[in-house]
């Protein structure tokens, strides 16, 4: 298809799109309305079993077991992203060479790091209570990490993040969550049922039942799986180089075999 | 025009979606089309948060406020935007890496070029 009708079948087909699409929110309920009937009947479930935060509430204790799938949505991403960025047979790795960092970079990063570390692990603590919670905690602790990356070098940040181990976390992580949610069925109610624990003071750290643990494993999951796709993609950038590490010296050759290269493959 | 302020916010969530979709259907450059993704997907979460959202209402987090003092926000629609990102940054990733691979079996990140099938 040629660019011009392409354009042409795409205007035709947004304005068409645009046409359905304001008609339909011309009949959505207006704006800062005040009837939300699953919002009040989410406040007075979470606020029965005694979770502060409603959003917690419902991601891990009414809706535990959409949030299965979301994680295992986060999983097999990451688990997809390892098996498409692994090293291939025409590549090698490269030591990273030691970088200067400036010094007030340095000092910041170096200062931020275990604040912002602690932030995160502060965040997913809370989930239950406060704003934040395991997905979002989550992503503040693994990018923490990273500030090493710019606060040092790639050496510094590879020996404080041993890939395997967060890969094997991960996975624990995932089980964690599974076999909380088995523990329901063992005890006699149903999957991933809060009944088990007792639900706790209300805005204290141990209240929600299972929503704190659930929260937690969340947590632990997510930081693994941002460290680990970070750590891929940062390995195509820095460590991973094209060829088998002998002729990289002449781009203009490198670039010659990497095309026949990939005839090769193709035929 | 009285009822327009009253459905602006579903409309910025329609014209957000639908710049997303001509900038995925005009790119030039998968990661350019990777990004136009996630501009598609930011309408949804405009939508979510538009459709939870109550005149005079405070944030579902009860761990300063007293139970029935204010009016809430719905709170199920902002579970579901959190889904949504999560799974957005997830899709992003995975499509990222997979232009990562074109790049390098194809030397081109043009969709256009990636027309002949090779096996």
């Amino acid at each position: 298809m040629s660019r011009r009708t392409r354009l042409w079948l795409v205007a035709v087909s947004g304005t068409g799109l645009a046409a359905l699409l304001v008609a339909a929110c011309l009949e959505l309920p207006p704006f800062g309305g005040s009837s939300h009937p699953y919002g009040e009947r989410a406040v007075r479930a979470a606020l029965a079993r005694h979770t502060a935060n409603t959003i917690a509430s419902v991601n891990f204790d009414q809706r535990a077991y959409d949030t299965l799938g979301e994680m295992s949505i986060l999983f097999a991403a990451v688990l997809g992203c390892v098996v498409l960025l692994r090293q291939a047979r025409d590549e090698h790795r490269a030591r990273p060479e030691p970088a200067e960092v400036d010094l007030p970079v340095r000092r910041y990063a170096l200062i931020v790091l275990p604040v912002a570390v602690v932030g995160g692990l502060y965040v997913i603590a809370h989930g239950q209570l406060s704003p934040g919670g395991g997905f979002q905690g989550g992503v503040v602790a693994a990018t923490a990490l990273h500030l090493l990356y710019l606060g040092a070098d790639y050496r510094a940040l590879e020996r404080v993040r041993p890939v395997g181990l967060f890969e094997v976390a991960d996975s624990l992580a995932v089980s964690a969550y599974l076999v909380l949610g088995l523990a329901g069925v063992l005890a006699g109610t149903a999957f991933l049922a809060n009944t088990l624990l007792p639900y706790g003071t209300f805005n204290t750290l141990s209240s929600g039942g299972n929503v704190p643990l659930l929260n937690a494993a969340i947590g632990m999951e997510v930081a693994c799986a941002v460290v680990v796709l970070l750590a891929r993609f940062l390995d195509q950038a820095v460590e991973i180089e094209q060829g088998n590490g002998k002729d990289d010296k002449d781009d203009k050759d490198d670039k010659e075999s990497e095309k026949e290269n990939g005839k090769e493959n193709g035929a | 025009m009285t009822a327009v302020p009253h459905v602006l916010p579903y409309l910025v969530a329609v014209w957000v979606f639908l710049v997303g979709c001509y900038g995925l259907a005009t790119s030039r450059n998968l990661i350019h089309a990777v990004g136009c993704l996630a501009v598609c997907q930011s309408a949804t979460y405009v939508l979510l948060l538009a459709v939870g959202y109550r005149d005079g209402a405070t944030a579902p987090v009860f761990s300063d406020i007293e139970p029935g003092s204010r009016p809430l926000v719905d709170p199920v629609v902002q579970a579901l935007a959190l889904t949504d990102v999560v799974v957005g940054a997830t899709v992003t990733a995975l499509l990222l890496a997979l232009v990562l691979q074109v790049s390098k079996r194809h030397g081109t990140v043009d969709p256009d070029e990636l027309s002949e099938l090779r096996g």
